[in-house]
């Protein structure tokens, strides 16, 4: 696959930056389901041409931009609640129809966003583990597992500046060795049966990279 | 065989207290708030409800909740910026919660509906909710295993039925309302619009009326129910 944006290189990438990265990332053709929150911003920044079709767990293909004002349907929403719009070729199904397309794996690509992904693909992202709070997994553990592949969207660094990309969770899983690549705004990372490529750095060296992260990359 | 009732309380009239119920809708998309309406008029307690939510805001299932009829909920995302009523019941351990993967949710009630005493799914394989489970390696992979989930009743909401109980649904609100009707005892709709056999065009049908057993029709319904689907 070739990279058909440059950004510069020198400086973490923006949310919009990262989400136009991933967006060229998808192969023409592909059935993709973006995962609530940052992964959606992706749908803005596909390429129109591209043949990609959206999947969205609530039962429909061929989801359109988002609804507004006059257009908005309570009937017609993505699996974030939001109100969106129907592209021509559509199609709607029911609940255990569309998770077949991800477990029985016709399901391209989803972009899922993470708490933390391991070295070795674990993922996690439904639960902090706190006492307190209450959990929520909707279809994250069905597309973790289901699509042909899975991509994470994340910010490399949590808050309190340390790694999301780790060499083993430590919140509660999603799924086990389901995620093939972690797009973040300091780097792209690819995970291979060999160990973590970093296809790109952004706003730091991948020397300095590999040492924050505690990891020694595979080259390729 | 289906049966025209003519308002939502007689709909729900005779559920039994401690049933397990099916509610169709994710979020506000497709729930049946007419017929939650009629069961909180109803008085039924000690329900198990099964939704993808616990309710949005403090209508239709969020009322049922506040109402305090609700025991345990089974549901896939109860957590969202509006469940505060969910939310404050749970924190209080005045409602259960079974967690389940959405898709494995559907699929439980798909099994249940389809006769299949149970079955390995890949979903959760490794995770906290398949904590406890059978696991089983089919050709290289790990499955954990799910049982059906099976309604005593369900109610889902349809945008058109035929007096046989033949269904068709709108856009996404469609979502579990198919998979619902074939695993509940019985299956209660409320949908805007009731037209005679053959009104419906047999090819389009997406819920055959053997599954569905009392049919309401819900007046009032906005007027964007009535145009955009097929059949």
């Amino acid at each position: 696959m070739t990279i058909q944006l440059s950004f510069d290189r020198t400086r973490p990438l923006s949310r919009d930056d990262l989400a136009r990265l991933v967006a060229a990332d998808i192969p023409p053709g592909s059935y993709l389901n973006l995962g609530i929150g940052q992964p959606t911003r992706i749908a803005d920044f596909l390429d129109p041409d591209s043949g990609v079709i959206l999947h969205t767990e609530n039962g429909m293909l061929g989801v359109g931009p988002q609804a507004y004002g006059d257009d908005i349907d309570p009937d017609l929403i993505n699996a974030g609640k939001v109100p969106v719009t129907e592209t021509p070729g559509a199609a709607y199904f029911h609940h255990a129809d569309s998770f077949a397309m991800m477990r029985g794996g016709h399901l391209d690509v989803c972009v899922l966003g993470a708490f933390q992904v391991s070295f070795d693909g674990d993922l996690a992202n439904w639960h902090t583990g706190a006492p307190d709070a209450i959990p929520a997994v909707g279809g994250a553990m069905d597309l973790a597992i289901g699509a042909k592949e899975v991509f994470v969207l994340m910010s490399l660094f949590s808050k309190d500046g340390s790694p999301k990309l780790v060499s083993k969770c430590t919140y509660p899983l999603t799924g086990l060795g389901c995620v093939s690549r972690v797009y973040t705004d300091y780097g792209v990372f690819l995970l291979t049966d060999h160990g973590v490529v970093a296809r790109e750095t952004y706003g730091i060296s991948r020397d300095d990279l590999a040492e924050r992260l505690g990891i020694t990359f595979w080259d390729t | 065989m289906a049966t025209v009732v003519g308002d939502a309380d007689e709909a729900v009239a005779g559920i039994p207290d401690g049933s397990t119920v099916l509610i169709g809708g994710f979020g506000t998309a497709g729930q049946p708030i007419e017929l939650i309406y009629a069961l909180i008029r109803s008085g039924v307690k000690d329900l198990t409800v099964v939704n993808n939510n616990a309710g949005n805001g403090r209508a239709g299932l969020a009322a049922l909740l506040a109402n305090g009829q609700v025991r345990k909920i089974i549901c896939s995302f109860p957590r969202q910026a509006d469940s505060y009523v969910f939310d404050e019941l749970y924190r209080a351990g005045k409602v259960e919660l079974e967690l389940v993967p959405q898709g494995n949710l559907a699929e439980r009630m798909r099994a249940a509906g389809a006769g299949i005493g149970a079955f390995f799914s890949p979903t959760g394989v490794g995770t906290p909710l398949a904590e406890g489970k059978e696991l089983r390696t089919i050709d290289g992979r790990d499955y954990v295993l799910e049982y059906p989930i099976t309604g005593d009743v369900a109610l889902i909401k349809a945008l058109r039925a035929d007096t046989l109980g033949n269904l068709v649904y709108r856009k996404t609100a469609r979502n579990f309302g198919p998979v619902m009707a074939t695993a509940a005892k019985i299956t209660i709709v409320q949908v805007s619009k009731i037209v005679e056999p053959g009104g419906i065009d047999p090819e389009v049908v997406i819920t055959p009326g053997i599954f569905v057993d009392r049919i309401v029709k819900i007046a009032g319904v906005s007027p964007l129910a009535e145009t955009g689907a097929a059949g």
